[in-house]
């Protein structure tokens, strides 16, 4: 018998009595865990409701304590909580994948029933002077924490440390986005003109 | 303006070209994209939201895609002007209602569309007439590759194409196909249709995606799942569906022909005679009676109106169209007059009924 969920095999043959109704689930072993956890934690939940159809699964085997904490979680890059996350539904940069990865990896599973990319992968070119960008961009994603230092530098006239940022983002910038358009090409070094 | 030189095509979807048209209206490919060096669209400052956009812009014009594509200013645009682009489905209703800095590029046959600050920062999308889904793929492969050799598009070795809403993580990608089921509809056998179809969790929405009501009889089939298979598996996932899809409305059509004949005659021509003699009718039940009038043409019940007329009149009857064409804007209640005068007209032009 297949899953109901996916293309795999049933292994897990499961009959849920409901208030007089019966309902019979054949899951794969991985819808299984998923469904099974869902259930637990549903039961869990029912005195505490979180509200958000991308809340449910987060709540696995977390106590009220654990969740509050973790609601206060914040990404030093973007600065949202996972409190606000869970309430729009949308994520603030991309290094709360990296950030969140914990409890972002079972809501994850369960949206897509998969936790590892296998499709395509960005081709990544460099236009000299710019090094070629890693596969991964979290390095570059450090300036979005930067530039929320800078502002905060700034708005309490610490320019020294608003200096030191500015220049930092340049460097991160400057290593890896000149691209096609960029004013600040230094002039070739075999004493080539840029008119062709 | 090029909006106004747009108003005088149908566009892609409406062509009404390609393979299986009679059933399938359009494939569609969109990829969610974003860059590494900004937050996500719901978290950006003015600033961000206005840098973002000039960074996109400013790229995709100097990618080697750039020539072929017309920039629009989204954020600058009129109201109508922007709903235009939703009827003619090059923007998305959520990118039209938003505030602040965004735009979109377009090529000038309308199948490539890039959103700029919609729900991510780039959204590619790539429409082709009929059932085409691989050759919408092989389009937009092309255009991604272009537009990542300059843009940092955000990405982790495990996650993939880093996305604002976790549900489009990985490839990022949205295969959908329009499709024309009126016959499914009449036999009321759309509902079981599409109970399986969640089954293989594929979702169904109306004409104009997420949250949209289907309307006149056309319904979206896409993927939902976007981690942990390749595009290939997920287009092929939609793909597969599509011709079972096709063979399903085709034998709802051959019964209602052998066994109601009489009746979906009637039924068909009651439309084509509301649509030729109206005084005044709204954009929802012209879309439900245009829709009845295709099926007609194609079952040969009615035999002097074209398939093109009448994806065309899907189209220019929808608010903005129409108003565009007759050149003011117009409420509710004159819009209703005059898309009547406009069918009324445009089925006069025609050959004369006896």
């Amino acid at each position: 018998m297949q899953c109901q969920q996916c293309d795999k095999q049933a292994v897990f043959h499961i009959t849920e009595l409901e208030t007089g109704e019966v309902r019979e689930l054949h899951l794969c072993e991985d819808h299984a865990r998923i469904y099974l956890n869902q259930s637990e934690a549903a039961q869990e939940a029912e005195e505490k409701p979180t509200g958000g159809g991308l809340t449910g699964p987060l709540a696995v085997g977390q106590t009220a304590d654990e969740l509050a904490l973790l609601d206060k979680k914040a990404c030093p890059m973007c600065g949202i909580t996972f409190f606000e996350f869970r309430n729009q539904g949308r994520l603030g940069c991309p290094h709360d994948y990296v950030h969140f990865e914990k409890e972002l990896e079972p809501l994850i599973a369960n949206i897509h029933g998969g936790t590892q990319h296998t499709g395509r992968r960005p081709e990544r070119t460099a236009t000299p002077p710019a090094e070629p960008l890693p596969e991964g961009t979290d390095e570059l994603t450090r300036v979005i924490g930067l530039r929320r230092s800078m502002q905060e530098a700034i708005a309490c006239e610490a320019y020294e440390r608003a200096r030191e940022d500015r220049d930092t983002i340049r460097g991160i910038e400057d290593t890896w986005l000149v691209g096609p358009r960029s004013e600040a090409r230094p002039p070739k070094a075999d004493g080539a003109t840029d008119e062709t | 303006m090029k909006l106004d030189t747009l108003a005088e095509d149908v566009g892609e979807w409406l062509r009404g070209t390609g393979p299986e048209s009679d059933i399938v209206m359009s494939s569609r490919v969109r990829l969610a994209r974003n860059v590494a060096h900004y937050p996500f669209v719901s978290r950006m400052s003015d600033q961000d939201r206005g840098d973002v956009e000039r960074f996109l812009r400013e790229r995709i014009a100097a990618s080697a895609v750039g020539s072929q594509l017309d920039y629009i200013d989204v954020g600058r645009l009129e109201e109508i002007d922007r709903q235009f682009l939703v009827e003619r489905q090059l923007i998305s209703r959520e990118h039209a209602d938003a505030q602040g800095a965004r735009g979109v590029a377009i090529d000038d046959r309308e199948q490539v569309s890039l959103m700029i600050n919609e729900e991510d920062h780039l959204r590619i999308q790539c429409m082709h007439s009929g059932l085409d889904l691989r050759g919408a793929w092989e389009q937009i492969k092309g255009v991604d590759d272009q537009i990542g050799r300059v843009v940092p598009y955000a990405f982790h070795p495990r996650w993939g194409y880093l996305t604002a809403c976790p549900t489009n993580v990985g490839t990022g990608i949205r295969v959908s196909v329009m499709l024309h089921l009126p016959a499914l509809v009449i036999t009321r056998q759309i509902d079981k249709v599409f109970r399986s179809l969640h089954k293989i969790s594929l979702a169904v929405r109306g004409l104009y995606g997420e949250g949209s009501q289907a309307m006149g009889d056309f319904y979206q089939i896409s993927n939902q799942t976007t981690l942990g298979k390749t595009e290939e598996e997920l287009i092929e996932q939609v793909g597969d569906v599509v011709p079972v899809l096709i063979d399903y409305e085709r034998r709802a059509r051959e019964f209602l022909v052998r066994e109601t004949q009489q009746n979906v005659h009637d039924q068909v021509s009651r439309a084509y005679g509301i649509l030729r003699t109206a005084q005044t009718i709204t954009a929802e039940e012209t879309m439900q009676l245009l829709s009845r009038v295709r099926m007609g043409v194609l079952l040969g019940l009615i035999g002097d109106v074209k398939i093109a007329d009448i994806n065309s009149l899907l189209v220019r009857t929808q608010p903005a169209h129409l108003q565009k064409i007759r050149g003011v804007e117009l409420d509710t209640k004159d819009r209703n007059i005059e898309r009547a005068r406009y069918l009324r007209r445009h089925f006069e032009g025609g050959t004369p009924q006896n």
